[in-house]
């Protein structure tokens, strides 16, 4: 690990400050930081630890619920309002990591953490995303674990999270605070696809630091966090899917539906629920909103398996959500 | 504020890139803690902080000022082994033993978590008491590798301790 100072946040706007500096990286749970700090893909001058900062609070607010970006994986799954009314958010952080894990990755962090292409790992290798300008060896190399849909020719990682892909699901909100501003962006908004700056994973700038996540009032309905993986824990998803979808009379009423593994993003396509609400459930119809869903879809190579596997997700949740035989 | 380790205060480090695990190896002298992987993947570095179990490995020794930490030497003692120590060795839980003292940190925290009603992957109904079941150990165990596979034996002396307590 290159030699960083270490500075301890006292107040948000103090952290806010600091962390303008290009060099600065905020530390919360580190799970994921301290471990590319170690592998010298992250070598920031200082690290500013935010982790005594008082952002680890639960909360309702209004008919929904403000979850603090320093409140634990672990805390934020086993609390009681997640179980009962985001169920989707509980199993699809429980779906990720293991305990030791959860019990000290945040939300903010787990929102920030990187893509685990073996590209951007591997200091002596190329890569966009690490060192802009060095090409990609993902791209005509081991990609098993890329992206087949908003890639670029830049860059074909995965966004790796899960948590963040319930949360596009439930269309949740990101807080973030600079030094003297705040803002809110959707969830869906704050990953960014690669396009010729795949250096940048989300939309936070220089000095903002998430404050919090808030989610909606609750929607109910059936909620399903189906992971598809290589073992049966801790692994990636080579695809997920989180939905939350509602019936009546045999029609969608609901069916908000995102994707994991699949892009640089928590994928969440408009035109599947488009497609859906209103409409009687059918295996065609899964068809045709498979059809949406991979329209652009593109492999390369070693990934192409992700096309069938996403299509056949998507129909085995819209199966399991209608009680539809496939 | 200093960092206590099995109830002894001690300084932190000077140096900020130190992780916990190296701190209690290198400088508390606590050997019982195993480096494996050192990212977090085979939970060999498994010790207590305020009583929650995390990976050591990817903690920075700093951050823990003020914070309690309980290692495998803060658990029990060759004379006075805790139940899960003595579990493991009823059950033959290990074979080359450098796995077992992040297993046994694990497990220990882990009949807790039950305990506290936290859920897992493999919990069927969230809103309900998670059960001891052997999926439900296997789930929340998955964080801690054994290469020589004694993960039957390993579950077995979960279930033992669990029993004990029901």
């Amino acid at each position: 690990m290159r030699p960083f100072d270490y500075q301890r946040a006292e107040r948000l706007e103090h952290a806010a400050q600091l962390a303008a500096d290009d060099d600065t990286m905020a530390l919360a749970g580190g799970t994921n930081l301290i471990d590319l700090m170690k592998l010298q893909v992250e070598t920031p001058q200082t690290l500013v630890d935010i982790g005594r900062l008082s952002l680890g609070e639960i909360a309702d607010e209004g008919d929904g619920l403000r979850i603090g970006a320093l409140a634990s994986n672990t805390a934020t799954a086993a609390h009681a309002r997640v179980r009962s009314d985001y169920p989707v958010l509980a199993r699809a952080i429980l779906a990720g990591a293991t305990q030791q894990l959860r019990n000290k990755a945040t939300t903010g962090g787990n929102l920030c953490q990187r893509t685990r292409c073996y590209y951007f790992t591997n200091i002596d290798q190329p890569c966009n995303k690490r060192e802009p300008g060095t090409g990609c060896g993902a791209i005509d190399g081991i990609a098993k674990l890329h992206a087949v849909l908003g890639t670029s020719p830049h860059c074909i990682a995965t966004y790796p999270g899960d948590m963040a892909v319930a949360l596009a699901a439930l269309d949740a909100t990101v807080e973030i605070a600079g030094d003297s501003h705040e803002r809110s962006v959707p969830v869906r908004e704050f990953h960014r696809l690669p396009g010729d700056t795949p250096e940048r994973d989300n939309v936070l700038e220089a000095g903002e630091i998430i404050t919090s996540v808030t989610l909606p009032a609750p929607v109910g309905g059936t909620q399903i966090y189906r992971k598809v993986r290589e073992r049966s824990s801790y692994a990636f998803a080579l695809c997920s899917v989180a939905a939350v979808i509602d019936m009546a009379d045999n029609r969608f009423t609901r069916a908000d539906l995102a994707f994991g593994g699949l892009a640089h993003k928590p994928w969440h396509d408009p035109r599947i629920a488009d497609l859906l609400v209103g409409s009687e459930p059918s295996p065609a119809l899964f068809d045709k909103a498979a059809d949406l869903l991979l329209e652009d879809a593109r492999g390369y190579g070693e990934n192409d398996f992700k096309i069938p596997l996403a299509r056949r997700t998507l129909t085995a949740v819209l199966c399991e959500a209608t009680g539809v035989e496939a | 504020m200093p960092i206590t380790i099995n109830d002894t205060p001690h300084d932190l480090p000077d140096d900020p890139r130190v992780s916990l695990l190296d701190f209690l190896r290198s400088h508390a002298g606590l050997t019982g803690t195993k480096k494996g992987c050192d990212h977090g993947q085979c939970g060999a570095c498994t010790v207590l902080v305020n009583g929650v179990r995390i990976n050591s490995c990817l903690s920075l020794a700093v951050t823990h000022d003020g914070d309690e930490v309980t290692t495998i030497e803060g658990l029990g003692s060759p004379v006075s082994p805790s139940e899960m120590q003595q579990a493991f060795l009823r059950h033959d839980g290990f074979q080359c033993g450098y796995c077992t003292p992040g297993q046994i940190c694990s497990a220990t925290a882990m009949l807790k978590e039950i305990a506290a009603g936290w859920p897992s992957d493999a919990t069927d109904d969230l809103e309900a008491s998670p059960k001891l079941t052997g999926e439900e150990i296997r789930e929340r165990m998955s964080g801690n590798l054994c290469r020589c596979g004694a993960y039957a034996n390993i579950v077995a002396a979960i279930r033992d301790v669990a029993g004990e307590n029901a």
